[in-house]
């Protein structure tokens, strides 16, 4: 049951992809400045917003586990946050090719390019973290509590560095068939994302009933 | 009342084992005199006072590293933190307590870097001598608090010395920046401007939020 919908998601995700790279690359003009460059932002954009959505669920799942002590909260917290990076990852990717053509370089110590580098390191010490630690119960509850630390640390930084510098493109007004472009697109990202989600907490639940049986087979 | 009085009991009980045995502050100390003598390789002198708030507080957050690993491995032997655990205090009052050891054994650290600094790299550092204080003060705590409490996060584990640093560091860096913007300035001689009160304030709002955090979340980290 549980794969069907995964493979039924997967079907409308890749209906979505189609039709929106055919929007994107078919229907809509050249921006005026950046040539076709400009369309790295239909994923772009959204993967950032799919990764703060991820981030938020796994902040919230995080608190959850420590006031409840049930593991499902652990295994779609660490599910989440995997894919948060994942697709934190895209967003930098994404980014820095956009910036080596149109700013001439891959990276900068703008505002937003710093904050994104520290929630990647922030969140990838989160996964190191919970490798790190073997009994189950306490690799639960010490990464919820590393988790809620992040997840506050996040909005500090973001405006920390904001003081700091900044030379990201601001936030523009779109005209509306870009704007329902990139909707569309975080749609598709976001259904890709629960896909994900789904595969990995399959894993977690099937890792959880591993580690039973071996521990009966010990008993034994 | 108690509950004071049981904060400075754990931190006197800290203080005095660490003063006994000298293991992580003797360690600490003659680190942050290699990285400040390692950096005059790394910059030409005359840029050296530009960067001197960067500089100082990478150094206070290397050397902290070592302080805060030991604050809780300390009590592994023996099954110390078991007792620890098990004793009559909220385990806010034990991580207060340690907080506050760790605040005291960094703010040394700090009391001879700034010197050494200033021969090193002939610098007249002592301008705004009691504002700079006061952001030493403020950026260590913020740097203890989250360095405390992971350490009690990781003091079970097998990588202990290096997922400390790995947690810390990016968390930390919003203390980091304002404590360094500040420094540079104060060392430069120069009083608060209104730009500077701005990273004064986020300095003092990053302690409360950070320690509050803390103290909420303390009572998960420390159940054995």
């Amino acid at each position: 049951m549980r794969n069907k919908l995964v493979y039924i998601l997967g079907a409308l995700v890749a209906v979505l992809f189609v039709r929106n790279l055919y929007v994107i690359l078919n229907v809509l003009p050249d921006e005026a400045n950046q040539g076709a460059m400009y369309r790295i932002m239909f994923f772009h954009i959204p993967s950032w917003w799919t990764a703060g959505l991820a981030l938020t669920v796994a902040g919230v799942t995080s608190g959850l586990y420590l006031a409840t002590g049930k593991m499902k909260y652990d295994a779609i917290s660490v599910s989440v946050t995997e894919v948060a990076v994942a697709f934190l990852c895209i967003g930098m990717t994404t980014g820095m090719i956009w910036a080596r053509i149109i700013w001439g370089i891959w990276w900068t110590w703008d505002a937003r390019l710093t904050s994104a580098l520290i929630c990647v390191l922030l969140y990838g010490g989160y996964l190191i973290l919970r490798n790190g630690i073997e009994d189950p119960t306490s690799r639960a509850r010490i990464s919820a509590a590393f988790n809620i630390f992040a997840f506050v640390d996040v909005p500090i930084v973001w405006y920390s560095i904001r003081w700091w510098r900044t030379q990201h493109p601001q936030p523009m007004s779109l005209p509306p068939e870009m704007w329902s472009a990139l909707l569309w697109n975080w749609l598709a990202l976001i259904l890709l994302m629960i896909i994900f989600i789904k595969m990995r907490l399959r894993q977690e639940e099937m890792r959880r009933e591993v580690d039973g049986l071996r521990r009966l087979a010990h008993a034994i | 009342m108690a509950f004071w009085s049981q904060t400075f009991t754990i931190a006197a009980k800290d203080l005095r084992a660490e003063l006994r045995s000298k293991e992580a502050i003797n360690a600490s100390f003659s680190f942050s005199l290699t990285i400040l003598l390692l950096f005059s390789f790394a910059f030409v002198e005359e840029a050296t006072i530009d960067i001197a708030g960067g500089l100082l507080w990478i150094v206070f957050a290397f050397a902290g590293a070592l302080i805060l690993n030991r604050s809780f491995a300390r009590e592994l032997p023996n099954d110390c933190l078991d007792a620890l655990i098990a004793a009559p205090l909220p385990a806010s009052a034990l991580f207060l307590g340690k907080a506050l050891a760790n605040l005291l054994l960094l703010l040394a650290v700090e009391a001879v870097s700034f010197p050494v600094f200033g021969v090193f790299y002939n610098a007249r550092w002592t301008g705004q001598f009691w504002t700079l204080a006061l952001v030493a003060v403020l950026g260590t705590w913020g740097f203890t608090v989250i360095g405390t409490m992971f350490s009690a996060l990781t003091v079970n584990l097998r990588l202990r010395e290096v997922m400390l640093p790995l947690l810390v560091y990016p968390v930390m860096i919003p203390c980091l920046m304002a404590a360094m913007k500040l420094t540079g300035h104060l060392i430069g001689g120069e009083p608060l401007d209104a730009e500077m009160m701005v990273w004064m304030r986020f300095l003092i709002g990053f302690d409360v939020i950070f320690t509050a955090l803390a103290l909420a979340l303390v009572d998960v980290v420390l159940v054995s």
